[in-house]
């Protein structure tokens, strides 16, 4: 105790430097895993839309991976076995497109997404007003609680973006067996494949940050008083 | 004997207007209060008062319409957003009347949690929470999380963590509001101690009139200002017809 008061007064005498509050990255990462495990039930709805866009996104970059591998193995049977799942291919082409439909839907997708994360998110601020109001009575600064917030969001988005994007990758290829035989798993990029799935695991844990922007404001902007207000 | 005379909160004129709808209401219409350091406070006054803004007020929770509130002799209206953060981490332990614990944290956890705050590393705040643990009787029940704790037991941790940094003042609000007698009587004796052996100072909004037995002064608030002041002496007088009561 004798030393607190020391530093207490050393804090006082010399000048603001030393009148910050901190919190520590390591700590805060801390405090965020523990939420999420905490909530996790919580967490994994606010995460399963991210989960079902991510995988839908890659569902489709590796279908057309597959599409690719089978249309560079230059059989003409496998042109034509394309051809009838509904393919648009000319007879020039050495690479599969994504037509712009199918693009437009997958963005579609990763907007309502983004959308069905804010609302949870949004929801997560509002449950948690008293705790984040609590915290502010403690000491926490603006920052402590976006830092909080952002943490929690980017490791749920990189666990949900990964989960989406391994599942999507999987049952791309399983379809891909169905309907063209277990050749199209030889014909196939792997190197390819690994990188829509690492690419849509970095999307899904970009959409979950921009997803839970406008709730952490809304959560590190809030009055101590306006918390403590609140009821239940 | 200087410490005694030293005022650690002083409230000058202070004016606070809420606008409900078209019309502003005055929660607080001029208080003037001078409170020593080391002092035991209690605010009385019915709900609607003005008590509750009054003490968010001397809490740098909220900023005043008009008027100022000097915390050790500093204006909490010139201060910016770290100092701020600081005077509430450092110099302020707050205790409430729904305990407001963190649901997700252990009650170690919820204790360290300002020290952490307050730049203390992980092993010294650790050891210095079971301490405090120990100081209002849970040393045992430190990993216990706040649902697993009786209300009693919740405020004795939130009594714990208002001391984490040793801070000057402690503001409680209606402490024993949501707490059945025997308990109430037991966080108000806790408070007592603790005012008393650390030289706090404990200013305490309530209408629970356990309060008073320990008071060193009661500032009676009625219609957004301040009716009287009685000191202890004084009190011990008018105590005869509120122990009657009970």
């Amino acid at each position: 105790m004798t030393e607190i008061r020391g530093d207490m007064a050393s804090a006082s005498t010399t000048d603001q430097v030393s009148r910050l509050v901190v919190l520590p990255f390591n700590k805060s990462i801390e405090i965020s895993f523990k939420n999420i495990r905490v909530r996790f039930f919580r967490s994994m709805i606010t995460t399963m839309s991210l989960v079902l866009a991510v995988s839908f996104l890659c569902f489709t970059n590796v279908g057309m991976h597959v599409a690719d591998g089978l249309l560079a193995s230059g059989d003409p049977d496998k042109r034509q076995a394309l051809i009838n799942a509904g393919y648009d291919i000319g007879p020039q082409d050495t690479s599969v497109a994504a037509t712009a439909k199918q693009r437009w839907i997958v963005i579609l997708s990763l907007v309502v997404c983004v959308v069905g994360i804010v609302n949870a998110q949004l929801m997560a601020v509002t449950e948690r007003f008293r705790e984040i109001g609590t915290m502010k009575c403690l000491g926490a600064l603006d920052r402590f609680i976006l830092q909080l917030f952002f943490l929690e969001a980017g490791m749920q988005g990189l666990v949900g973006g990964g989960i989406g994007a391994l599942a999507g990758a999987f049952f791309s290829l399983i379809t891909a067996t169905t309907s063209f035989g277990a050749g199209a798993l030889i014909d196939v990029s792997w190197l390819n494949v690994a990188g829509s799935v690492l690419w849509a695991t970095l999307v899904g844990f970009f959409l979950s940050l921009v997803g839970v922007f406008y709730p952490a404001i809304v959560a590190a902007k809030m009055q101590p008083v306006e918390a403590m207000r609140t009821e239940h | 004997m200087e410490r005694e005379k030293h005022n650690i909160v002083r409230v000058s004129n202070v004016i606070k207007s809420f606008k409900l709808g078209k019309v502003d209401v005055q929660a607080l219409k001029g208080i003037d209060l001078e409170i020593q350091a080391g002092h035991y406070i209690s605010i009385m006054g019915p709900s609607g008062s003005g008590k509750s803004t009054l003490f968010n007020m001397i809490g740098g929770l909220d900023k005043p319409t008009s008027g100022k509130v000097f915390i050790d002799e500093v204006d909490i209206a010139q201060l910016d957003a770290y100092e701020l953060a600081w005077l509430r981490c450092r110099k302020i332990g707050y205790i409430f009347q729904t305990f407001n614990l963190i649901q997700v944290m252990t009650a170690l956890e919820n204790v360290t949690l300002p020290m952490t705050f307050a730049g203390m590393n992980s092993d010294d705040a650790a050891k210095k929470g079971i301490r405090l643990l120990d100081l209002v009787g849970l040393g045992d029940r430190f990993q216990h999380k706040p649902s697993e704790l009786s209300g009693g037991q919740q405020q004795r941790v939130a009594v714990a963590r208002a001391l984490a940094n040793d801070p000057a003042i402690i503001l409680a609000d209606e402490p024993t509001g949501n707490l059945d007698l025997s308990t109430g009587e037991e966080i108000i004796a806790l408070l007592k101690n603790l005012s008393d052996e650390r030289v706090v100072t404990v200013i305490s909004a309530t209408h629970d009139f356990k309060m008073l037995n320990v008071s060193d002064q009661v500032v009676w608030i009625r219609d957004g200002r301040v009716d009287k002041i009685e000191n202890r002496e004084e009190l011990s007088i008018s105590l005869g017809t509120i122990g009657a009561r009970e």
